[in-house]
Order: C-alpha cells, then sequence, then structure tokens
C-alpha cells in the first residue's frame, strides 16, 4: 500500500520532468555544450598531439636542451608526410605557428619537399637540408610546446604575460601589450556606460512610475520602442546624427557656433561608442528601475517629509534605499551587457572606441586562434561571475528585481 | 481681539488642480486647541485635499490657511512640524520600527540617547513596547497602524493629521483602535484634524464634525447636535439613518410647522427659513417612530402598512408602506412586548411633533 502510495507521487514529478524536458534539452544542446566546447578550447588543444603522436612520444624524453634524439626526426619526417597526403597539416601548421611565428613555413616546406628529397643517412641531416631550423632548439620546443594537450599559453597570451626562456612567467614588454589596455578599456567604458545610463534612466523610471497612468503609458512606450527596433538601425541612425557632416555638427556649423573646418569627431571614437551604447543600454537600466519604484507607495516621500526631513534628506533616506534593488539588477545588467558588446563598438567605436569584444571576434573570424579567443571570453566570464558573486554578497540575488 | 487665535484656520479657502472643477469651495475652518475634529464625507468629496493643504503637500488656489494666527502660504511642509497619519500607513520598509520612529528625531538633530528615550517613550504610548528591532513587514496591520502613529507623535508635534488611518482593518480591530487614538489625543492634549467616511467613526471619536459634501462643508457641529439636528436633508442621512418624505407646509407657528404629506397632516419642528406653501423634506429618526398599540398621544399619527420586519437581536427592524413611501423604515427595541406584528398587517405609527424636522429640500 505505501508503495503504491509513493508510486502515485512520482508519477506526477515524472511527468513535470518530461514536461521540462524538451527546454532541458535544447538549453543543454544549444547553450551548455557549445560554451563548454569553445571554453575548453582555451586550454584543451589535442590537434598537434593528434596528428604528430609519435614525434611527441619521441621528444617526452627530450630535455630542452641541444637537439632532440635521432628518433623524434624520424618521427616527424614521417608524420609530416602523413598529414600532407591526409590533409590535417594546414590545421597543424597552423596552430604551431601560433606559438612561434615562421613554423607554418617549415613544416609545410618540409613536407612538400621531403618526397623528392634524397635520403642523406640520418633523418636528422635530411630535415636539416630541407630547412636550416631544423637544427634550432627553439623549432622543436615550439612543436613539444603546441603538442601538449594542455596548456596555459592561450591564457598568458591574453593576460599579455609570456614564458621567460628561464620558464618563469612575467609580462610582456610594455609595446607587445594587446588584451590587458583592452580589456581595462573595456572595464572602464562598461562602468562609464553603466553610470551614464543610471543618471539617465533614474530621473525617467521616477518619472514614469509617478506619471497618471495614461502619460505614463506613453513615457513607457517612448522607452521601449527604441528597445524593439533593431540594434543596427539604431546604431546607424546615430551615425547620421555624430558624424563629420551629419545632423549635430551640421547644426552647430549652420548656426555659427562651429567653424566649417573645426566640425567635431563624435563619432568612430570613444564618443560615439559611449554615446551609442548608452543609448541603446538604457531600456535594460529603465525598466528595472521602474518596477522597482512602482511598488513604492507615493505617500513615502510626503511622509518623510512631513516628519521633518527636506526634500533631498527623504530622497536620500527613504527613497533612494527602497530602489536599491533597482538600481543593483539595472546596473548589473547594463554592465553585463556591456562588457560583451560588439556590433555598437565595431560600428561606431573606430580604433579607439574598439572594445575587447572586437578582438575576440577578429580571432573567431579572421585568425582562427580559437583557443585565445575562448581564453578572452573565459577571462570576461569569470569578471562578470566575480561581479554578481560582489552583487550577491552585498545586495543580496533574491532582492534583484529585473522587471 | 482680545480671545487666543485658533490653533488652525482655514480661511476662503478654494482648490481645484489645473483646469478641473473646484474639489474644496469657500471653506472657513477652526480648529481650536486640544480639538478632535473630523472631517466626514463620501469619497471624493475634497476631506484629503483639505488636509494636504494644512500639511503643504498642496498649495491652495485662493483664500489662506492660518496656524497660531500665521499664514502658513509660504512654509515648506518639512517645517511645519505637523504629524500627519497617512492612509496605508507610509511605514519605510528598509528601517526597523525602531529607525522609522528616530527619523523624525534623527533630521531634528536630537542625540542617539535622546532619540531612544522618546522611541521608547511613543512605543510605550502605543503599547508597542519591546519592538523596536522588527520590520514593518513583520507586523500586523493594527500593529503597523500603531507604529505610524507613534512616528507622528514621537516629535511631539501640537497638530497631528490622520487621513483614514483605519481604513484597511477590520471592524473590531478599528473600533479597539479608534478608543485608542482618541485616549492618546486626551492624554497627549494635541489637536487632531481626523479624515474619514466611516460616520459611526466619525462620531465615536470626535469633539466636532465637519460633514463634507463635494467640497463643502455641510453642518460642523458636535456628534450629537449632528445627529438631532441636522440642518440639511445630505447631513440627516448621511448621519445615522433618516426617513425622509416629501411634502408642503401649510402653516408656520412658534417653531412648529404644519406639513402636507400625501394627504396626511404632520407637524414637524420648522428649522429651515422656509415659508408656507414651499417644498418640504420631513426627516424622521427610525428609532423616533413608535408603532401601535401606541402608549401616548402623538402629534403625528399615521396608517402605514407593514412590508417587511427583519430581526437584528437588540432591535426589530420595520419596514413600512407611509404616505406611498415604501422604504419607511422604524426600529423598535427588543423589549417584551414588541411582537404580534406581520407582514401585511395595517397599524397605527406615531411621533413627536419635536421629533421630526422640515429641512429644505435639494439634491443630493
Amino acid at each position: 500500500m505505501k508503495r503504491f502510495l509513493t508510486g502515485l507521487q512520482v508519477a506526477p514529478r515524472l511527468g513535470a520532468l518530461a514536461l521540462v524536458l524538451p527546454l532541458l534539452a535544447f538549453v543543454t544542446l544549444s547553450f551548455v555544450v557549445p560554451l563548454a566546447t569553445l571554453l575548453g578550447k582555451s586550454a584543451y588543444q589535442p590537434e598537434v598531439s593528434q596528428v604528430f603522436p609519435d614525434t611527441m612520444e619521441a621528444l617526452a624524453g627530450w630535455d630542452g636542451e641541444g637537439l632532440p634524439p635521432e628518433a623524434a626526426f624520424a618521427a616527424i619526417a614521417g608524420e609530416l608526410a602523413q598529414a600532407l597526403e591526409e590533409r590535417s597539416l594546414p590545421r597543424v601548421s597552423g596552430a604551431i605557428n601560433r606559438v612561434q611565428s615562421g613554423m607554418r613555413g617549415v613544416l609545410n616546406r618540409t613536407a612538400r619537399r621531403l618526397e623528392r628529397t634524397e635520403f642523406a643517412g640520418t633523418w636528422r641531416d635530411t630535415l636539416t637540408g630541407i630547412h636550416r631550423d631544423w637544427q634550432e632548439p627553439a623549432t622543436w620546443q615550439a612543436i613539444r610546446q603546441a603538442g601538449a594537450r594542455f596548456t596555459s599559453r592561450h591564457y598568458l597570451q591574453a593576460l599579455d604575460l609570456e614564458r621567460k626562456e628561464d620558464g618563469s612567467i612575467g609580462l610582456r614588454p610594455d609595446e607587445s601589450r594587446v588584451y590587458t589596455p583592452l580589456m581595462w578599456r573595456t572595464l572602464l567604458v562598461s562602468l562609464g556606460v553603466t553610470l551614464l545610463s543610471l543618471l539617465i534612466g533614474y530621473p525617467i523610471a521616477y518619472m514614469i512610475a509617478n506619471s497618471p497612468p495614461k502619460r505614463s503609458r506613453l513615457l513607457l512606450l517612448l522607452v521601449l520602442v527604441p528597445f524593439w527596433t533593431s540594434l543596427l538601425v539604431r546604431t546607424t541612425a546615430w551615425i547620421v546624427l555624430l558624424q563629420r557632416q551629419g545632423v549635430i555638427n551640421g547644426l552647430l556649423v549652420s548656426l555659427g557656433i562651429l567653424p566649417d573646418d573645426a566640425r567635431l569627431q563624435m563619432i568612430y571614437n570613444m564618443t560615439g561608442t559611449f554615446v551609442a551604447m548608452t543609448h541603446v543600454l538604457l531600456p535594460f537600466m529603465v525598466l528595472p528601475l521602474y518596477s522597482v519604484m512602482r511598488s513604492i507607495p507615493s505617500s513615502h516621500m510626503p511622509a518623510a517629509i512631513s516628519l521633518g526631513a527636506s526634500p533631498l534628506k527623504a530622497f536620500r533616506r527613504v527613497y533612494l534605499p527602497q530602489t536599491m534593488p533597482g538600481i543593483g539588477a539595472g546596473s548589473l545588467l547594463v554592465f553585463i551587457l556591456a562588457i560583451g558588446y560588439y556590433i555598437t563598438p565595431a560600428l561606431v567605436g573606430g580604433r579607439t572606441g574598439e572594445l575587447i569584444s572586437s578582438q575576440i571576434a577578429y580571432h573567431v573570424q579572421t585568425s582562427l586562434n580559437w583557443g585565445l579567443a575562448a581564453a578572452l571570453s573565459s577571462i570576461l566570464l569569470i569578471a562578470v561571475t566575480v561581479l554578481y558573486l560582489i552583487y550577491s554578497r552585498v545586495i543580496g540575488v533574491e532582492r534583484m528585481r529585473l522587471g | 481681539m482680545s480671545e487666543v487665535a485658533p490653533h488652525v484656520e482655514y480661511r476662503g479657502v478654494y482648490k481645484r488642480f489645473g483646469d478641473s472643477a473646484w474639489v474644496v469651495r469657500e471653506l472657513d475652518l477652526e480648529l481650536h486647541k486640544g480639538e478632535f475634529l473630523t472631517l466626514l464625507g463620501p469619497s471624493g468629496s475634497g476631506k484629503t485635499t483639505c488636509l494636504m493643504m494644512l500639511a503643504g503637500f498642496e498649495p491652495p488656489t485662493a483664500g489662506d490657511i492660518r496656524i497660531n494666527g500665521e499664514s502658513v502660504a509660504r512654509l515648506p511642509p518639512d517645517k511645519r512640524g505637523i504629524g500627519v497619519v497617512f492612509q496605508n500607513y507610509a511605514l519605510f520598509p528598509h528601517m526597523s520600527v525602531g529607525a522609522n520612529l528616530a527619523f523624525p528625531l534623527e533630521v531634528r538633530g536630537l542625540d542617539a540617547g535622546q532619540r531612544q528615550e522618546r522611541v521608547g517613550r511613543a512605543l510605550e504610548l502605543v503599547r508597542l513596547t519591546g519592538l523596536e528591532d522588527r520590520h514593518p513587514n513583520q507586523l500586523s496591520g493594527g500593529q503597523q497602524q500603531r507604529v505610524a502613529i507613534a512616528r507622528a507623535l514621537v516629535f511631539e508635534p501640537e497638530l497631528v493629521l490622520m487621513d483614514e488611518p483605519l481604513g484597511a482593518l477590520d471592524r473590531r480591530l478599528r473600533e479597539q483602535l479608534q478608543y485608542e487614538i482618541r485616549r492618546i489625543q486626551r492624554q497627549l492634549g494635541v489637536t487632531v484634524l481626523y479624515v474619514t467616511h466611516d460616520q459611526t467613526e466619525a462620531m465615536a471619536m470626535s469633539d466636532r464634525v465637519a460633514v463634507f459634501r463635494a467640497g463643502r462643508i455641510e453642518q460642523i457641529a458636535s456628534p450629537e447636535v449632528l445627529y438631532e439636528e441636522p440642518q440639511r436633508p445630505f447631513v440627516a442621512s448621511f448621519i445615522g439613518e433618516n426617513n425622509l418624505l416629501k411634502g408642503r407646509i401649510v402653516s408656520v407657528e412658534r417653531g412648529v410647522c404644519e406639513v402636507d404629506v400625501a394627504e396626511q397632516r404632520l407637524q414637524a419642528a420648522h428649522i429651515a427659513d422656509l415659508p408656507a406653501g414651499s417644498e418640504t423634506l420631513v426627516a424622521i429618526r427610525p428609532e423616533r417612530v413608535n408603532i401601535a398599540p401606541l402608549s401616548m398621544q402623538y402629534s403625528n399619527e399615521l396608517d402605514a402598512r407593514v412590508e417587511d420586519i427583519s430581526f437584528l437581536g437588540d432591535h426589530l427592524r420595520v419596514r413600512l408602506h407611509v404616505c406611498g413611501n415604501t422604504e419607511f423604515i422604524a426600529k423598535i427595541p427588543n423589549i417584551v412586548g414588541h411582537g404580534g406584528i406581520l407582514p401585511g398587517d395595517r397599524v397605527r405609527i406615531g411621533w413627536g411633533a419635536l421629533d421630526c424636522r422640515a429641512l429644505e429640500p435639494e439634491e443630493y
């Protein structure tokens, strides 16, 4: 009897599980798996070791000083020929080339010439005959490094660090640091955009929450219509407004405020990125704020004032603290979106308004260095997670109101 | 003038929002020190607007409001030092009860020791000692209301405004708090301007009641006078119950007039300035109507038919058909010998001439 009853309780639960199963499968397949795979690439690189298994084995006993044993030369000669035949050579040579530039040429030339070259007694002499670099220890070190299944190389590169000759980790020279300045810039721009949308969004949300219903609906619509408009359209609209021959410059010049030859450069730089991103992300600030403000009774401000607080003090002590969940949710939302924003800065940012996302896009689409792209993305993800944890510790996730 | 100025005066105050209709018209009102005055009226009659003008949240469109003889037109609300209890309590949810009460003291610059002492005293006053550390959402509705009252009193204002403070509570709690508010007001001697649409509440608590209708005061008097001597049909039917009979005045003599009501001649107190021949409404309280067997001779005796009887415990409520009016109500106390009436019976009813009042008819 008891078992029967328990069975009755389990059945509906299984039914409920079956209902969410399609969603679960969809989320897993379309979100969790690709994300995990891509992030995995930042540290896991099996390509070279898969194509050059014997070489890697032969290099395992090598101490890194001088040249490796003859077995390694023999192994790589065989595997290069095989890779050429199996058409896996470009991928592998590309991967090794990322460790040390010039390696693509060495590998490709060697592989192509091997067939036509006479065997010179040892594989070492044969290969060196094809390309002088085979007698450089650095060549072998590069192959060994690229052949490691797990690597910290991409993370080091993403953080502008490098492994020195003696094996210690240190900063790259100033002029070759690419990613850390870009990350700092991304962080600062995201913070700036968050602050700016808070400053602009707070009064708007207050006005919407405290207007009579008819006007409040209209104002809300004004916030939402841009939100529903295509991102590209909105960004391009800013180009029309801000460019040198654009509406704002034209107006300033025709009013005589600016001379014609001193038109303001407001786009394809940091200004453009700031203006367009703030505008695009503003609804994400306004909506959570509005939702929180709507739930604050309108009698709170008069009550505080009647108790003797000046309007400013009443706002600071009574109204503002009650909107903190909205400020937190809006800021977090805008910041997270801003830190990974791509289209807008790419369109209006120019060189100086470029953010880390464009480097990620470059490595995914153009240089095909997915490992580095994944490392950069992981660092962003970690930054956002840390921020979220701080937020939940300070304000509390349960108090967050996303609208 | 030799006498002291009233605590609060409204002088010819008008108010409207934008170009809409007048919310408050021609308001003249005086509150004396230590008085409990209630503004009573249906919703939308302008009571709350009156309160908000005194608190300083709405400027009058015309006219002047004075406190202790001085105009407060230029005084911002935070400088008026008036305690206000809002309809929905307006307790600050992010602060504890103690912090809510300490807030007005803090903005006045009192040090922590003084704050704690005054908060303790205020909580004692509303019988909530020991709840300082709770948050408002951990309190019951009645407790929240007590905190709101304590907060409006903690900075020792001389004048306290209350806007339907008991509206959200159930009946038992409401009655209990009515008594509490009255006790506190007497104990502290503060002047209270109270707004409600509940006439029982107004009657139970107030020294005087101002009956509001469409932005005007219809009548202002003590609860007894308001009940016994309503000046207008609106007041007569809004305060307690009244039967109103339409008729025409035939003659007037020494404060009593004769009125023809549907073929019957009645005698009524002549209180409005109505000459013979004018239309009138005769108002009779249901409890003043006697039903046969009549124990004495009455100036007004009529035939009636019993339509309906409801038993309400302490009294019987009898609906009668009198002079063409089928909604005529009589209340008979539940005492031995009340019985013997059944629906459909023809009975004789009667009441004294001074128990009914001939009022000036008006639309309402």
